[in-house]
């Protein structure tokens, strides 16, 4: 059996609510009952996609390359500040309140300074996806090598272990899953991010037709952008999924090894 | 197999008057180890018994160097201990296996520590695996394992860089009855055959008795030591040894000492066994 149809029959459910859901829409805006400007059908809409579909992919590629450029900065600035609140108490005392602070402010509301600040390239739509998307990822980061249990840290310190090696082989790897979700958290808000970015100025990217678009009532156009970003988002967030599977199978495996251990035990 | 007329002149390890104040919450001062004085000889086996909360898991430590003494001073071979060094194997009530590490990988962990060429100690650690039992597991993740697997796996990874002495914080307890005896045979086997030193801390008396040649008793918090009962019993043992009457002997005198610290006639709490 091929693993396509293997992946169909554990998604038959899920796969059938979604067919379904989009013939009855289709059906509904057939019979006229709701204004195609209202909502459009499903072939509508994939028809005005595909007929600007140059035009489309241009700014499917500018917001992609603001999501995973903020995405990147994110992760970049988050990781190493998540590293040093846990290995110093300076850093932490001054680092702290101002996270908490920062943390409260609506960072939707923080876009149009942004954008005042650095202009209305991509730049800016860069920095507003990355601090949307900044928390999470400090937080995990910081939750996963501050819950290194005290046992492993005891067991290399009482061999003298270097702080470095301590670092790298103990609380990096402990702290990996815990970084991975915050990664998939973080990669969802930074579309939002890049999205608002967008509306609040911009002649580029998927927020920028939307915002066109429905300015003219061309709700086709404003759905299949929507779509594609889904579509984008869904990328991104099974990416990182890939990415947990490749970096830390130890911890997938956790939910589906319980068969295997009740063979370990019987022997 | 150990005679207990040969032991060395100089003590091994030696505590003198140690005291462990902790700083508790609300600065309370907590005083976990009072004026301790011990001496522990080389290739002896110690147990420390005694409630719950009565330091010694803070004598472990001390001997890690993972904490100092507030009072007192800690000798390893006459030198103070200044610091933590190769020369001391460690073991927890958990295993506290790396879960991204095969059960060899875990093995070899404190080889990478001490910056050890791992080639040097890869021989040594897969036959370790092999005598605890756990022979084809070498690329098994913890996970697969059970309590008393992974707990094997424990012991081999605190010998396979041949430390001298073995710290050992109440391995078994966490594990079932019947792992936790035949553990315990295993331990006693392997560590004589290496010519190890090794303070096992315990709750067991039935434990203690069985594996050591000394067990010392604790009083609770603030934890002094009461008395230390030489284990005259032949060795190698086995478990048949707990139905006699010598072995019975041992556990209620035992059990009468900490009864007694605790300044009652009954028999000592069930946590103590």
């Amino acid at each position: 059996m091929t693993t396509s149809t293997l992946w169909l029959r554990a998604n038959v459910i899920p796969v059938t609510v979604f067919v379904a859901l989009f013939v009855i829409w289709e059906l509904v805006c057939r019979t006229g009952v709701v204004q195609p400007w209202l909502l459009p059908a499903p072939s509508n809409i994939a028809i005005a996609v595909w007929d600007r579909r140059v035009l489309m992919s241009f700014h499917l590629l500018v917001t992609f390359t603001e999501v995973l450029g903020g995405f990147s900065l994110a992760i970049l600035l988050g990781v190493p500040i998540a590293i040093l609140i846990t290995y110093s108490d300076l850093a932490r005392k001054i680092t702290y309140p101002v996270l908490l602070v920062f943390q409260s402010v609506p960072k939707v509301a923080l876009a149009p300074l942004i954008l005042l600040w650095l202009g209305y390239g991509m730049s800016s739509k860069i920095f507003v996806a990355a601090v949307t998307a900044f928390f999470p990822l400090v937080i995990n980061t910081t939750a996963g090598l501050v819950s290194t249990p005290a046992e492993m840290l005891e067991l290399a310190c009482a061999l003298k272990a270097r702080q470095f090696d301590v670092f790298l082989k103990v609380r990096m790897p402990w702290a990996l899953p815990y970084i991975v979700s915050g990664m998939k958290v973080a990669v969802t808000l930074s579309v939002i991010g890049a999205v608002v970015a967008e509306f609040v100025g911009s002649d580029t990217g998927l927020g920028f037709v939307i915002l066109n678009a429905s300015s003219t009532m061309n709700t086709p156009v404003v759905f299949g952008a929507m779509v594609l970003l889904s579509l984008l988002g869904m990328l991104f967030f099974y990416s990182i999924v890939g990415l947990e599977k490749l970096l830390c199978p130890w911890y997938m495996k956790a939910e589906q090894g319980s068969a295997l251990q009740i063979a370990g035990s019987m022997s | 197999m150990r005679d207990l007329q040969e032991e060395s002149p100089v003590p091994l390890i030696t505590f003198n008057g140690v005291t462990v104040q902790f700083r508790g919450r609300h600065g309370m001062v907590v005083t976990a180890l009072e004026q301790v004085d011990l001496a522990i000889n080389e290739k002896e086996f110690v147990s420390i018994v005694g409630p719950s909360g009565c330091g010694k898991s803070t004598l472990l430590r001390l001997i890690a160097c993972l904490i100092r003494p507030t009072a007192g001073d800690v000798h390893i071979k006459g030198r103070p201990l200044r610091e933590p060094s190769s020369r001391i194997g460690i073991m927890f009530q958990q295993p506290v296996l790396l879960p991204w590490r095969s059960v060899l990988d875990n093995v070899l962990f404190p080889v990478e520590l001490i910056h050890q060429p791992r080639a040097a100690f890869e021989t040594t650690a897969r036959e370790l695996i092999q005598t605890v039992g756990l022979g084809g597991f070498d690329r098994a993740m913890p996970r697969e394992l059970s309590g008393g697997m992974q707990q094997r796996v424990a012991i081999c990874r605190a010998l396979v860089y041949d430390p001298p002495v073995l710290l050992m914080d109440e391995p078994f307890a966490a594990l079932d009855a019947l792992t936790r005896d035949e553990l315990g045979i295993e331990l006693m086997r392997v560590t004589a055959q290496r010519d190890k030193t090794v303070v096992f801390v315990t709750h067991s008396i039935t434990e203690s008795i069985l594996l050591s040649d000394r067990v010392v008793v604790m009083s609770a918090r603030p934890g002094r030591i009461i008395d230390e009962i030489p284990i005259r019993l032949a060795r190698p043992r086995s478990l048949d040894l707990v139905s006699t009457p010598e072995f019975g002997c041992y556990a209620s005198q035992i059990r009468s000492r900490i009864a007694a610290a605790h300044g009652r006639l009954t028999t000592a709490g069930p946590e103590l066994t």
